[in-house]
């Protein structure tokens, strides 16, 4: 399939097809590595969004014609200013479809497969096609999910790791004017829950705030979101808030500045409103395209050693003046998703299972979603709490209120914990003695 | 701003992920924009992109070559068809349908074809962007836009160098928009609103709920004044005194019947807040700066009125502000109940109000006084960017309170210019001596490289590793060219050869990744200068994409 003309690929082949002193030592100048990624590179970008657009054309323009993408959203006319496969009359339709089909029609060779779905639809034969993945998310939760997922892969060998199970995963994120970009090679490397504190965990109003003391246009919104909606449902039973509604969030902004009148707060606007119920985002187009072309330059250094791959954490800026600060992330020895280490876990006797629970999602170490627990007593499996499924959920909902002598768990129980966060369930190994702070 | 996009979507909803960052104002100023692209190469259409997109008001791309197999190959708005035909016209059209609501517009003609016979041409425009120039039009376009106070925003990739210059002569900034600020609380200072409040409150007499939702500021002063009236009317000010200050505070927290001391998050949070909230009150150093600007002290019927605002402010400070700038008028929030905090906000809000009467008043005489005196227009919502460009009768109510809230983070940008950095008479030798020195500074080699190129281009017509049998010997004259621009520096700095090696490896060529990132920061640095808003370069910005580091430096 000879779809070129000359002089195509004259910027890339001049860094691929010529050594230099910063180039990787395995590099080998070649016209075999344009090669490479024309017929054989193989990549995954995760997202269309805002990176995930930028990501395609980068890629494409860099040579590399097998790629696919994952996304589960249709686009909004909110995505216009920035994810730029995207025109007015493409509003509604999948992402993923869109960009593919504009980027295989504007470049000519490129291949993008497009995948309407949720990561979760695919299991490790699927992921294990590709050479790298880049992502261009704004879930942790996703995040977290994928890295757990390539770290699955790895398969070990008396110990050592295997380098052929590696799958480098690039990794992409924005907010406003402030974004990141880093190499994770799973495994080896500093992992997304490595450094799980590079993402706070999101804070929430207190109840109280919202139910007895509002001092903010904020806290009016909450109170009408959390409280009044459920209470007084608007638009019919159990009907949920849906933020791109115009006549739900006219609903909310009335019920809010109604609250806001009584207690002489002012500042309720639309667009606040709106931006609280979604908890909107800022985004522009200038930073996504920082931080995609960061990530596109790793994923072509990967896949052609052209030069040393970032190591391992780059952070952008640019509100005052244009800052970028690059450090190395370090892999964490007790790391829950990649030391292949149980996790030891302390709580006394009289320590309820909510407490457990509660443990989970709130350390910073774990910040897990929706954790269910299991274990093993005397050979059987048995559930000690599952929210995923309504009617196990109600079977087991009491255990959380029984102590952990109730539940006969002692001393080197394994507890093994599913949830969201990742897709194979995690190890943890009860002591019991004093309760984690 | 019209509420509607040409295809009648609501802007307000295209828009609203930016609108959350600039504000209403500054999309006005973005959509007014009139912004000039110099050549159509990947780097050039990429920033384009990234201002078409946010809605400019037009573009106007000037480009007088054809399109080439290599310029497809690395640049998205440009197609295969277009191989042999204009590359300012394919890209025009390829650019503009990214966003129906901007228009664009081409000029097939070499830039220093324009500046020769039509120099006005520029003078339209808000800005101007420059790729691929050579040294010697680039020199005179920057003279032309320096006269002209025509931003210039200068932008190359090479290999996997990046490169921004910005040449402005002044640049005002209100909204600064910092990432981290003190609260302007005034504990050593108080508002006598504040005063009055504080003393209307007596917690001894509280039960334990209003107690618990004091807010912090309050409980904080009250403490404060005990500490003062026993250390003779003086603040704390060392470690040690602030330490007592948290105990005093520790200690009023009530207590249960048993004598344990009951959980009090206001007390908590005056404790915490003892350091900052004590942070003096003063004129930041940036502004005391601006204050003694000669632009400032000697308005004229020409000045901006961002001057004009300026001097008001200056004047308040040393009348009616009694040293201190206008209040800024927020409080963060806090523990409290909210009849309280509501309050004590107004405590703060008319204060900020006051102030802000003060110095329109200000504003008036010295408008008056520069024989400009019109009335005020009133609060028009958009007028904020007015204060960047428009003469000084334009300034508004809403302008005043801005420019009072940010009062405090008030910047000014002056560029030196194209010609001082580019005479080694006037270049800034000593810099970029330092960092050639600096172990860690080998994001400036690229600078002394790039302009080393440039020298190499002038000599030989083309840039050293272009032609792939040539790469060897053009290393040593690549390094010729550097060691003569070094030694018109009279710097005795060596460069290593590695850097230059991987020069010639790169052989100009434009990656597209390279173009995309200096697509992103350039574009972005283009809306900080129409807006007005954030902080701008000054003035060089040099990335580096084999580290994925970066550098900006004052050229
Ligand atoms: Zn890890």
């Amino acid at each position: 399939m000879a779809v070129t003309w000359s002089g195509r690929w004259n910027h890339v082949r001049k860094v691929t097809e010529r050594t230099g002193p910063f180039a990787h030592p395995d590099f080998e100048p070649s016209t075999e590595t344009l090669q490479f990624l024309q017929e054989v590179c193989h990549i995954l970008v995760i997202g269309a969004g805002g990176l995930g657009c930028e990501l395609l054309k980068d890629l494409a323009l860099l040579g590399i014609r097998n790629i696919d993408v994952i996304d589960m959203d249709t686009i909004d006319v909110s995505n216009l200013n920035r994810q730029f496969l995207f025109r007015p009359k493409d509003v509604g339709k999948t992402k993923a479809e869109t960009a593919a089909n504009f980027i295989n029609l504007r470049i000519p060779g490129c291949n993008v497969t497009a995948h309407f779905a949720k990561i979760q639809d695919f299991d490790a034969s699927f992921y294990r096609k590709f050479h790298i993945i880049v992502c261009g998310l704004d879930s942790i939760i996703a995040r977290r999910w994928i890295n757990g997922m390539l770290i699955s892969m790895l398969s070990y060998e008396d110990g050592e790791l295997d380098q052929s199970s590696i799958i480098p995963m690039v990794d992409g994120g924005t907010e406003g004017f402030k974004g990141n970009a880093r190499v994770i090679l799973p495994g080896m490397t500093a992992c997304v829950d490595c450094t799980l504190d590079l993402y706070p965990p999101q804070v929430n109003f207190p109840l109280c705030t919202i139910a007895h003391t509002p001092r903010l246009p904020e806290h009016c919104i909450e109170y009408v979101r959390i409280l009044l909606w459920p209470k007084e449902e608007p638009f019919g039973a159990g009907v949920a808030i849906d933020g791109d509604d115009p006549a739900h969030v006219s609903w909310i902004l009335e019920k809010s500045q109604e609250r806001a009148n009584e207690y002489n707060i002012s500042g309720i606007t639309y667009r606040l409103t709106q931006g609280v119920v979604k908890r909107i985002i800022p985004a522009v187009a200038s930073t996504n395209a920082v931080i995609a072309a960061a990530c596109a330059t790793e994923v072509f250094k990967l896949a052609t050693s052209c030069c040393q791959p970032l190591n391992n954490y780059m952070n952008f800026t640019d509100i005052e003046g244009v800052y970028t600060y690059t450090f190395e992330a370090e892999k964490k020895d007790d790391c829950v998703a990649c030391s292949q280490k149980p996790q030891n876990i302390s709580f006394c006797e009289s320590d309820k299972l909510q407490d457990i629970l509660t443990y989970l999602l709130e350390s910073t170490t774990y910040q897990m979603k929706s954790p269910s627990i299991t274990t093993a007593i005397n050979g059987k499996n048995r559930t000690l709490y599952m929210q995923s499924v309504k009617s196990i959920e109600e079977k087991t909902r009491a255990n959380l209120k029984k102590s952990l002598a109730e539940l006969e768990l002692c001393s080197g129980q394994e507890l093994y914990v599913a949830d969201p966060t990742t897709p194979s369930s995690l190890t943890f190994i009860l002591q019991m003695g004093t309760k984690m702070e | 701003m019209a509420a509607v996009t040409k295809s009648g979507l609501d802007k307000n909803n295209k828009y609203d992920r930016q609108l959350r960052l600039w504000g209403d104002h500054g999309q006005s100023a973005l959509e007014s924009a009139r912004v000039c692209l110099i050549n159509a190469t990947a780097t050039g259409t990429e920033i384009l992109k990234n201002l078409i997109l946010p809605g400019i008001g037009s573009f106007t791309i000037i480009d007088e070559h054809k399109v080439q197999g290599e310029d497809v190959g690395n640049n998205f708005f440009l197609s295969k068809e277009s191989i042999g035909s204009s590359r300012a016209r394919t890209a025009t059209e390829l650019l503009s349908e990214l966003n129906e609501d901007v228009s664009g517009d081409f000029i097939e003609e070499s830039p220093s074809n324009l500046i020769e016979n039509n120099p006005d041409f520029f003078a339209s425009f808000t800005i101007v962007i420059a790729t691929n120039m050579d040294e010697k039009s680039l020199l005179q376009l920057g003279e032309l836009l320096w006269n002209l106070h025509v931003p210039l925003l200068i932008c190359r990739c090479y290999g996997f160098i990046g490169y921004i210059r910005l040449v402005v002569k002044e640049h005002n900034v209100i909204e600064s928009h910092p990432d981290s600020t003190h609260e302007d609380l005034r504990l050593d200072r108080p508002i006598p609103a504040f005063v009055t409040l504080c003393d209307s409150l007596d917690m001894s007499s509280m039960n334990k709920k209003d107690h618990s939702h004091t807010p912090w500021l309050i409980v904080l002063y009250k403490y404060l004044q005990q500490w003062k009236d026993s250390h003779g009317g003086e603040l704390p000010k060392i470690y040690k005194e602030k330490s007592q200050l948290k105990e005093l505070i520790r200690n009023g927290v009530l207590k249960n019947k048993d004598g344990v001391p009951e959980d009090e998050e206001n007390f908590d949070e005056a404790v915490r807040n003892v350091n900052t909230a004590l942070h003096p009150t003063s004129v930041p150093s940036d502004v005391q700066k601006l204050f003694k600007d000669p632009a400032c002290l000697n308005l004229t019927s020409e000045s901006r009125p961002f001057w004009i605002l300026t001097r008001a402010v200056k004047d308040f400070v040393e009348h009616e502000g009694k040293g201190a700038l206008p209040v800024r008028g927020t409080i963060p929030d806090m523990t409290s109940d909210s009849e309280r905090y509501i309050k004590l906000q107004s405590v703060y809000r008319d204060q900020a109000a006051k102030d802000v009467s003060d110095v329109t008043r200000r504003v008036h005489k010295l408008l008056q006084e520069l024989g400009q005196d019109e009335p005020l227009l009133d609060c028009n919502q958009f007028k904020t960017s007015s204060l960047l460009h428009s003469n000084p009768c334009s300034i508004s109510e809403k302008d005043i309170k801005t420019f009072c809230r940010n009062s405090a983070f008030l910047r000014v940008i002056r560029c030196r210019s194209l010609k001082d950095e580019y005479n080694p008479e006037t270049a800034n030798v000593t810099l970029i001596g330092q960092h050639l020195e600096d172990e860690d500074g080998d994001d400036v080699v690229f600078y002394t490289l790039l302009r080393s190129v440039d020298k190499f281009y002038e000599k030989y017509n083309h840039y050293p590793g272009y032609y792939t049998q040539q790469v060897e010997s053009d290393i040593t004259e690549l390094k010729a060219c550097l060691s003569k621009l070094l030694q018109d520096w009279s710097l005795s700095s060596t460069v290593k050869d590695d850097y230059i090696h991987e020069m010639c490896r790169y052989g100009a060529s434009e990656l597209h990744t390279i173009s995309a990132y200096i697509g992103g920061v350039a574009a972005q640095e283009a809306i900080k200068m129409i807006t007005g808003q954030f902080l701008p370069i000054n003035n060089t910005y040099i990335y580096n994409a084999m580290k994925q580091s970066s550098t900006t430096l004052d050229l």
